[in-house]
């Protein structure tokens, strides 16, 4: 089911981390941050991710335990519609973490895995309405704790 | 400090053990008490569900389902509404006259011009012939008079057709079902077709099959129909769902019991 990330993504990655670092150098153009722009493969916000707080939302309101088996031995019945992601941060790089977590349509336009960064999907039901799931920094704190299952 | 680890270390392989060991209800195809249960590769939720809850679904007597189908069986001699008629008056005995009928269901009314559900075409039966006012949805005599109609095609195969007429509300339906919605921006499609026999936490998933509705549910601690459960599928992915009798829910469980068709009427099945 599992769909290993293609060349021509890859490769747009490469830019993009290269992009990234590109505009690093020149602090006055900040990353495009916009939803549609590849770019969202770079960090969300400025603040570095928070390992901790990752944790607990995957283990929390990120619900993905629903589908993944991860290292978080306190809760029981994690779910198994996903590949378990022990070991994930030495299999996928940060940009593609975030990619994964942000819209992961974008890599397999089938999977069932929320797009846990998108905004005014179909019918969502009012409660929800004009949010994502996670917030930006949310998204930050679950990378990175991602890369810490080596 | 290094027994501390060791022990924590302990109780996380424990625990992940515990994790993956998720003991799934016993399912053997060639099990001959399964066959009543599946046709080719389709399964019934049945099949899918703990042996408690299927004990309890086999037993009249311990089947919470039968109350409804008790209630429904005094209302269709009841006389109510304008006309002074009940079921009965119209239809003879039930056993004979609506032996089928819940296999067909939703189904193109000629009479209406659209697609209904049994409880839509019973509520038509009512305004339209008895002249009383419609059961409201989900309310105990709109679940008992179906369960009991529904009931009386216990074992038959379901058969919905889904040409002439039909075809246009069958293409709505399969594009519902294949839609992603909600928050969690996934469609039917994902759960009962790709991911069937795959966990959610707790949850077994199951192809989705309405074969047993109106069916008792002990999530629900009462009995409801296919409408009930495909709008709670929508609040279980954090979409809005369709209206109460709108066409799009009528199209979807037009659907889904397409997909069930060759498995037997469950009515009133139980489910956890
Ligand atoms: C509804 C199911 C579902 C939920 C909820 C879900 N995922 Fe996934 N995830 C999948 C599936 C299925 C895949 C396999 C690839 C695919 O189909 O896209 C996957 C793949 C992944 C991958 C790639 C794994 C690898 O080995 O390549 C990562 C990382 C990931 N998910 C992280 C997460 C995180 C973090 C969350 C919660 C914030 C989450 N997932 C929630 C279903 C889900
Ligand atoms: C996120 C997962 C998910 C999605 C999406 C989903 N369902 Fe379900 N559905 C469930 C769960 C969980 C159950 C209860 C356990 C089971 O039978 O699978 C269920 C049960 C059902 C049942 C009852 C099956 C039985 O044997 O009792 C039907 C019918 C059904 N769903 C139809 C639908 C339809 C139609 C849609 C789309 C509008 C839908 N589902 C979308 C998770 C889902």
């Amino acid at each position: 089911m599992f769909k290993p990330i293609s060349w021509g993504i890859a490769s747009a990655a490469l830019a993009v981390i290269l992009a990234v670092h590109a505009q690093a150098a020149s602090p006055k153009k900040p990353p495009e941050r916009g939803y549609f722009d590849v770019s969202r493969m770079a960090p969300l916000t400025d603040q570095p991710g928070d390992p901790v707080n990752g944790r607990v939302i995957a283990a929390g309101k990120g619900l993905c335990l629903s589908c993944h088996v991860m290292p978080i031995p306190e809760q029981a019945d994690h779910g198994d519609v996903g590949p378990e992601l022990a070991g994930v941060g030495s299999r996928l790089q940060p940009p593609e973490l975030r990619l994964r977590i942000a819209d992961p349509k974008v890599l397999n336009p089938d999977t069932p895995m929320p797009s846990f960064y998108k905004k005014d999907l179909n019918r969502v039901a009012k409660k929800w309405q004009g949010q994502s799931i996670l917030t930006a920094q949310e998204v930050e704190d679950v990378v990175a704790y991602l890369g810490t299952l080596k | 400090m290094r027994k501390t680890l060791m022990a924590a270390t302990l109780a996380a392989v424990a625990a992940g053990l515990a994790v993956q060991a998720q003991a799934d209800p016993p399912f053997d195809p060639k099990d001959p008490k399964m066959a009543p249960f599946i046709a080719g590769a389709k399964r019934s939720g049945y099949t899918f569900a703990e042996p408690e809850t299927r004990a309890m679904q086999d037993d009249d007597f311990t089947n919470p389902g039968f109350l409804w189908v008790e209630d429904g069986k005094k209302m269709w001699s009841k006389a109510e509404g304008k006309a002074g008629k009940a079921c009965q008056d119209c239809h003879g005995d039930a056993e004979k006259s609506m032996k089928g009928v819940g296999t067909v269901y939703p189904r193109f009314d000629p009479h209406a011009g659209m697609l209904l559900t049994l409880e839509q075409k019973i509520n038509q039966c009512r305004t339209e012939r008895m002249g009383a006012a419609e059961f409201k949805f989900d309310s105990k005599p709109y679940n008992a008079i179906a369960t009991y109609v529904k009931h009386q095609s216990f074992g038959m195969p379901i058969a919905v057709q889904t040409d002439g007429p039909v075809a246009p509300y069958f293409d709505m339906g399969r594009r519902l079902y294949y839609e992603r919605r909600g928050m969690s921006d996934i469609a039917c499609k994902h759960c009962h077709e790709d991911l069937a026999g795959m966990h959610m936490r707790t949850e077994l998933l199951s192809q989705g099959m309405p074969n047993g509705f109106p069916q008792y549910r002990l999530k629900w601690q009462t009995l409801g129909s296919a409408q009930k459960r495909i709008r709670g599928c929508f609040d279980e992915v954090r979409a809005e769902p369709y209206p109460v009798d709108s066409l799009e829910n009528t199209v979807l469980e037009l659907y889904a019991t397409w997909r069930a068709n060759g498995l037997r009427v469950e009515s009133p099945a139980v489910r956890k």
